[in-house]
């Protein structure tokens, strides 16, 4: 029923794993993927970090970060899956629907709470372009702060 | 007019030192107006994978800063807490630097 989820996946590859032997790890996710019926959303190869303390004896690593939509068995094997291998020195698995909804839902209710704000004070419920600074409330203030970002 | 003018440039100082007492910081350096900063930037996901997002909260030595120095609210403070003990696992922040 409710087994398709989004988990977030990192896993820090050694320093010593050529380009051939990460795409390698990658199909064998995929396939764990493929046989527990999950879908594959997205893969990022972040190159190799520095890490902030040494594990084992690295200092350095590849970080891949997947996104996968499936169910917690899944999940449940792949990490199984990577502690086994000795070339990921540190993986993480974690859920990030129900994060990713709360946040949505939040910043929903914050902008239907300033267009009633706005309405209430007569204007448009959006922001217009070019609209003064000076004389909005803190609410419309803050809303140049996030443009600037 | 005036809006146009001093908006760019008064708006950031003017509203910190606003509310103190003039530009002479009283007993030190805790005369800072606290705002959360997730509040203030509307930053409703506290992503674990970015490093310079955390960084703010975490002080020469690696501990997490508390709320009452950071001037975050509670519920952030709680999101922030999570993000930083993962970004710790994966190495992207230390535990502790001495």
């Amino acid at each position: 029923m409710s087994t398709a989820r989004q988990y977030e996946l990192v896993y820090i590859v050694t320093p010593e794993a050529s380009e051939q032997e990460i795409a390698d790890l990658h199909t064998q996710i995929e396939q764990i993927v493929q046989r527990f019926n999950g879908t594959f959303d997205k893969t990022e190869n972040w190159g190799r970090k520095r890490l902030a303390y040494d594990i084992g004896h690295h200092r350095e690593g590849t970080y891949v970060v997947e996104t996968i939509t499936g169910s917690g068995e899944l999940m449940k094997e792949i990490d199984r899956r990577l502690r086994v291998i000795d070339q990921v020195i540190r993986h993480l698995v974690v859920r990030v629907d129900e994060e990713l909804r709360v946040a949505q839902r939040t910043s929903e209710a914050r902008k239907a709470f300033v267009a009633r704000r706005r309405v209430a004070r007569g204007l448009p419920p959006e922001r217009q372009p070019g609209e003064g600074r000076g004389d909005g409330d803190s609410q419309d203030d803050m809303e140049g702060l996030e443009a600037q970002r | 007019m005036r809006e146009e003018r001093g908006g760019g440039r008064g708006r950031g100082g003017e509203k910190k030192d606003g509310k103190g007492a003039g530009d002479a910081p009283r007993r030190g350096f805790f005369r800072r107006r606290r705002v959360c900063k997730f509040c203030a930037e509307k930053i409703d996901y506290i992503n674990y994978k970015d490093v310079r997002l955390l960084a703010p909260f975490l002080p020469e030595r690696g501990k997490i800063q508390p709320r009452r120095i950071s001037g975050t609210c509670a519920l952030h403070q709680r999101k922030l807490q999570v993000a930083i003990k993962r970004a710790r696992q994966l190495a992207l922040i230390p535990y502790v630097t001495d």
